[in-house]
Parts: C-alpha cells; sequence; structure tokens
C-alpha cells in the first residue's frame, strides 16, 4: 500500500492552547479519508496543516514521499474546498477555475483545455460565464471544487464542503463526491461534523477529540465495534443507549439489580473479577415480539413514546431504569402505554470499562 | 393536471363571506401630533444650518454699496459675479494679488498625491495586519492606533526638525509626507476592519492556488473594497483639503494651499473689508468637499456600514 499523506507527531499550539499533540496517520493513495468530530477538535485545524495554511508547533508532514512540512500550500499537490465555497466574487466561473493556473503562468491552451474537462466532470459548462453571485449553493460548491480539479493534484482537501447547503442538495452532491472520487482516484482527505456523511463517504473514518485521534478504521469497524464510550456515544443517530452496572464474569448487573447474561459478548480481553462497566446497545439491535424472543435478555417494557420515520418507528421506552430508544419496522403497530417484549442483542452491543471508557 | 384546477376553483362559500370589522392595512393618519412636532423641529433645524449658507451665497453676488445697506438677508437686487471673479483671480493673498487661483492649484497638488498615497499604504497595511500575522502584528497595530490619539501640536515641532533634516522642508513633498503620516492611524484601522470583514476562506483559497501577497492584495482584495476606497477617499480629501496647519507650517510661501490663502484675504488688515469677496472665496474653497460629498455620500454610507461590521 503506497501512502499518499503520513503525518508525523504532528502538534500545534496556540499560543499556550494544544490544539494538536503527537498526531499520527497515515493516508493511503486513493484513500478518502473523513475527519470526524464535533466543532472545536481540531480536525479543521488538522486539515489547514496539512494545506499548509498554519505554520505546524511540531512535527512533519510528508505527501508522496515529499517532506512538506515548511512548503507552500501550492507547492504541496493539494487542491482545497472550503465551506463558504471562497469563490472569488469580482471573477466570472471561468476565471475562478483558472485562477490558479494563470498564477502557474500555464500556457493558455492548456488552461483552457483544463477548465474544459473540470467543467465537463462536474456539469457547470453552461455556468463559465456567470459571476458567483447568479450561483446557487449547489453550483457554487460544484464550481469549488471545480477550482481543486483543474489544478490536477494529488490530495483534495475538504472543509466541511456541504454543511452551508440545505438537506437535500447535500445528500445530492454527497453522492457526487463519492462519484468524483471512484471516478478520479485522488486521495481525498474530508472534514465534517455530520456522522451520516462521514459513515457513507469513507473509506476510513478519523474520530478526533480534543485534537487526538480516538478511532481510525473503516466505517462498519466504527459502528459496530468504537474503540471507547466516546466513539460509540458520537457515532450513530439516535445514539446507542448505555446502562451502568457491575460486570462480574458472564453476567453483567445494572444498577437497579436487572442481571443481563452477556455470555455472548465478543471480549477484546479478558476480564477478571467484578468491574464497573457500561452496556452499549445500538437502538436497531434492541428487538421487539416474537424476534426479541430469541435474545440473551428479554424483559417486558412499557412503550412511553413513539417516533414514526416513515421508514421505520423509533421508540422510547425504561430498560433496567435507564431510558433506552430502539428503532423497529413501521409495519409494526405500537402505542404509547403498550406493554410488549424486548429483548437485547448483546452480540452486537459494546461493552466499556466505566474508569477507563475503553472497550472491553 | 385535474388537481390543480380543483385548487384554483371557487373558494368554498365560507370564505366569501366578508366579517364586518378592520381589513386589510391599518390606516395611517399624517397629520398626528407626533408628526408635526418631529417636523417642525426638523424644519426648523434645518433652516437653522443652512441659514449662514444662505447669507454667503446672497451676499457674495451683491455689490460693495448694497451691503453697506445693511440689509443681510435680503436678496441682492441685482446680481453680480464681481466678487467671485475677484476673489479667484485678483485678490490679495499676503504680498501677491493674484486670487484664489494659485493657492487652489496647489491644494490640488497637495491632495491628490497625499491622498492616492496614503490610501495605498494603508490599504497594504490593513491586508498586510489581517492577513499576514506576523511577530507582534497586533502591537504593532495597537501602536499605529495610539498614534491617532496623540494631539498634532505635540509632534509638529520634531517633524519641522525632521523635515529641515531632509531638506525638504516648504516644499510639498515635506507637507505629502506630513498628510500621509497623519492619515495613516484611522485609514489602516480603517482597512484593517474591513478586510477582516471579508471571508478568511478567501485569501486561503487565494494561497492554495499559489497567489502571493501582492497578487492576492490585487487581484483578490482590491476589486472587493471599492466601498471602503471611497470612504478613504472622502475622507482624504476633504481632511487634506481643509487642512490649514500643516499647509502652513511646511509647504512653504511658494506652495500654500487655498485654505491659507483664504484665511489671507479674509483676515488682510489693509483696505475696507470686502465681504461679498471674502464670502466668494470661502465658498469657493468649501467647493471640493461639498462635491465630494454630494457625489459620494451615498456610497460613503455604505462604506462605512461595511468597515463597521466587525471589529
Amino acid at each position: 500500500m503506497q501512502t499518499s499523506v503520513s503525518i508525523k507527531d504532528l502538534s500545534l499550539n496556540f499560543g499556550s492552547v494544544k490544539v494538536l499533540e503527537h498526531l499520527n496517520l497515515d493516508i493511503a493513495k486513493g484513500e478518502f479519508i473523513v475527519l470526524l468530530g464535533p466543532s472545536g477538535c481540531g480536525k479543521s485545524t488538522l486539515l489547514n496543516c496539512i494545506a499548509g495554511l498554519l505554520d505546524v508547533s511540531d512535527g512533519q508532514i510528508f505527501i508522496n514521499g515529499k517532506n512538506v512540512t515548511w512548503e507552500e500550500p501550492k507547492d504541496r499537490g493539494i487542491g482545497m474546498v472550503f465551506q463558504s465555497y471562497a469563490l472569488y466574487p469580482q471573477m466570472s466561473v471561468e476565471r475562478n477555475l483558472s485562477f490558479g493556473l494563470r498564477v502557474a503562468g500555464m500556457p493558455k491552451a492548456e488552461i483552457d483545455q483544463r477548465v474544459k474537462r473540470a467543467s465537463e466532470i462536474l456539469q457547470i459548462e453552461p455556468l463559465l460565464n456567470r459571476k458567483p453571485a447568479n450561483l446557487s449553493g449547489g453550483q457554487r460548491q460544484r464550481v469549488a471544487i471545480g477550482r481543486a480539479l483543474v489544478r490536477d493534484v494529488d490530495v483534495f482537501l475538504f472543509d466541511e464542503p456541504l454543511s452551508n447547503l440545505d438537506a437535500k442538495l447535500r445528500s445530492d452532491l454527497r453522492v457526487e463526491i463519492k462519484r468524483l472520487h471512484q471516478r478520479l482516484k485522488n486521495t481525498m482527505i474530508y472534514v465534517t461534523h455530520d456522522q451520516i456523511e462521514a459513515l457513507t463517504l469513507a473509506d476510513r473514518i478519523a474520530i478526533m477529540k480534543n485534537g487526538v485521534i480516538q478511532q481510525l478504521a473503516d466505517p462498519h469497524t466504527i459502528y459496530n465495534k468504537p474503540v471507547n464510550l466516546y466513539v460509540a456515544g458520537f457515532v450513530g443517530s439516535p445514539s446507542m443507549n448505555f446502562i451502568e452496572g457491575t460486570l462480574n464474569g458472564p453476567t453483567f448487573t445494572a444498577a437497579d439489580g436487572t442481571a443481563i447474561p452477556v455470555g455472548t459478548y465478543d471480549f477484546v480481553g479478558a476480564t477478571s473479577g467484578s468491574t464497573k462497566a457500561i452496556l452499549g446497545v445500538r437502538p436497531e439491535h434492541i428487538f421487539v415480539g416474537e424476534a426479541a424472543a430469541d435474545m440473551p435478555f428479554k424483559t417486558e417494557a412499557e412503550i412511553e413514546i413513539v417516533e414514526p420515520m416513515g421508514s421505520e418507528t423509533l421508540a422510547w421506552t425504561t430498560v433496567a431504569g435507564v431510558s433506552v430508544t430502539f428503532r423497529c419496522s413501521s409495519d409494526i403497530d405500537i402505542h404509547a402505554g403498550d406493554k410488549i417484549q424486548v429483548g437485547f442483542d448483546i452480540a452486537r452491543g459494546s461493552l466499556f470499562d466505566a474508569g477507563t471508557e475503553e472497550r472491553l | 393536471m385535474s388537481q390543480t384546477a380543483t385548487m384554483t376553483g371557487p373558494a368554498p362559500d365560507t370564505h366569501t363571506k366578508v366579517e364586518s370589522g378592520p381589513r386589510g392595512p391599518r390606516p395611517k393618519p399624517f397629520f398626528t401630533p407626533q408628526k408635526i412636532i418631529i417636523y417642525s423641529i426638523l424644519v426648523f433645524f434645518t433652516l437653522y444650518f443652512l441659514f449662514p449658507l444662505y447669507v454667503m451665497l446672497v451676499t457674495s453676488f451683491k455689490t460693495m454699496p448694497e451691503i453697506r445697506f445693511g440689509n443681510i438677508f435680503a436678496l441682492p437686487s441685482q446680481i453680480s459675479f464681481d466678487a467671485w471673479v475677484k476673489a479667484w483671480t485678483s485678490a490679495c493673498t499676503g504680498l501677491t494679488c493674484e486670487g484664489l487661483a494659485p493657492g487652489f492649484w496647489n491644494s490640488v497638488k497637495i491632495t491628490i498625491p497625499s491622498t492616492i498615497v496614503s490610501i495605498f499604504i494603508a490599504a497594504v497595511n490593513g491586508y498586510a495586519l489581517v492577513n499576514w500575522r506576523f511577530k507582534g502584528s497586533e502591537i504593532f497595530f495597537s501602536i499605529l492606533i495610539f498614534g491617532s490619539f496623540i494631539p498634532y501640536q505635540v509632534m509638529l515641532y520634531p517633524l519641522v526638525m525632521i523635515t529641515r533634516e531632509l531638506g525638504i522642508f516648504g516644499t510639498l513633498q515635506a507637507v505629502i509626507l506630513i498628510h500621509t503620516i497623519f492619515g495613516m492611524p484611522i485609514l489602516t484601522l480603517l482597512f484593517r476592519n474591513y478586510f477582516a470583514s471579508l471571508p478568511q476562506e478567501l485569501f486561503k483559497a487565494a494561497r492554495v492556488d499559489g497567489a502571493g501577497f501582492w497578487r492576492i492584495f490585487f487581484e483578490i482584495m482590491l476589486p472587493m473594497s471599492l466601498p471602503i476606497f471611497v470612504v478613504a477617499l472622502i475622507l482624504q480629501v476633504t481632511g487634506i483639503w481643509n487642512d490649514f496647519l500643516f499647509g502652513v507650517v511646511f509647504a512653504g510661501t511658494q506652495n500654500l494651499p487655498m485654505t491659507v490663502q483664504l484665511n489671507n484675504i479674509v483676515n488682510s488688515a489693509q483696505g475696507t473689508p470686502e465681504y461679498n469677496v471674502n464670502m466668494a472665496a470661502t465658498v469657493l474653497t468649501g467647493l471640493v468637499p461639498l462635491i465630494i460629498y454630494f457625489v459620494s455620500g451615498k456610497l460613503f454610507v455604505r462604506g462605512v456600514a461595511a468597515g463597521a461590521v466587525k471589529g
């Protein structure tokens, strides 16, 4: 596997504030990496460091095997797309696209050819003579992507490119970015706080918190085997249900005394004695009715709130003294006040140490 | 299609019946007590401020005998342009009697270069302070702003010595230099705030595109800063045109600006005071800032508002 971008021991301080600390990240050629985290976690800062728009305090950045730590942004072989589009307002779309090439002093014929190719790929040919003010949000973002595209770079950097768009356009452009990646096969680094974007686009997701990568893995692993409580709680909507209690051998005892057998759970390492632990179960791993019968843990519960979402139904109930959300088919007819049987699929759940918050 | 047809069809009966009582926009009578008071006060103050201008204009069109008659508010019985011609061409400004015309051209020679140089430097300053932060840039900016609080008089004598040492004391260069220096704090503040209000990502995008300091300044930032340039232009043109102190100290007798020469006309101790010439000369001197305000008033307000968005 060839490495495209490699970040070694990167630190960045703003005065005494440590934004990034000893961060390491290797990104393979052609990989789509998503940096996911809440605002202020340092994901945009990391992207700006890779782009060369921020000077790092310590560490190194390699792009295509070349140490670019001290290079100017233009010499790094990167293209960047910003949240606010950052189109030059006084220039037409065509001149926006060609600005970087004109700065580089490229011959006119080559510029025209590259602008043509990029505008074909992004289907913005009819817009070439318009000013950015006369474009819709989606069109602007396409032009912004085009500006990175014409420069024929190895690495694309996206800084929350879809956050300014409405929900419908966002999902449309999301698919387009994925299609673009499949077509161009460039390395892409994509910053977002939207977990749906992260899960749908990424080859691998890096979940960040306070300048530290918590987990770097493919979306499936991130979702199903979160390494710690933070990742488990951050990914998934509605979020994972957590039940606090004590783990003793194959039995988890919730705070209110409910015993939950966790023998089917796939432990990371051996646990001994009794430990304070947190059991996490995703809403879709709680079953109702007949399906619940096969589950290792089942109990009677009263439905408190029902939220029909169309394709599925979310319901709120209380299990083991904790408020629990579960997801079920919209065909199942449930109402608030119903008493039904719910079953937890413990094998697909997660157990965390209550002290270290690491996965058990 | 059929669905839209039913939508646009006649509304159900319940909606066609109009209930009695208020409907539509609330009527707004014009002559309410508040409005009468507000407008009377406004009209009163407008007249109060316009009256001196009125007196100046009517007096400048009168002949001296008519002025001596004493009725200063009366319209001229016969419009005479003699005072205007004299003020422009032959009124005595100290030792020479060539009118205000030389002073006008001196003021032009001072104002144009001072305005251009000071605005250009301040724009680059503001741009650099926002986008190309360097170690100590905030301190540099604070010192610059502090400069605008120091009274001119304190710096007058040191500046006289500096310009003398430079060998430019009493020349156009000296007065241009002084105007550029004193325009710097306020103009830099103006430009800094304006550039800070532009999206930072635009600057970053240009960096990624490979543009350097000057290229970003000229191709990206300048075309977006017309409003703030208009503000700076108005501030500088009117400020420098109206300046008296620096003109009289630094320009030298050959280059005295219009304001100084106006003073020499109005305050000349010899002969009887020619009020009509004085008034005409004063209006002539004030004409340039006045025209600037009239032409660019709208742009000025827009620019000030734009610059005020972020501090």
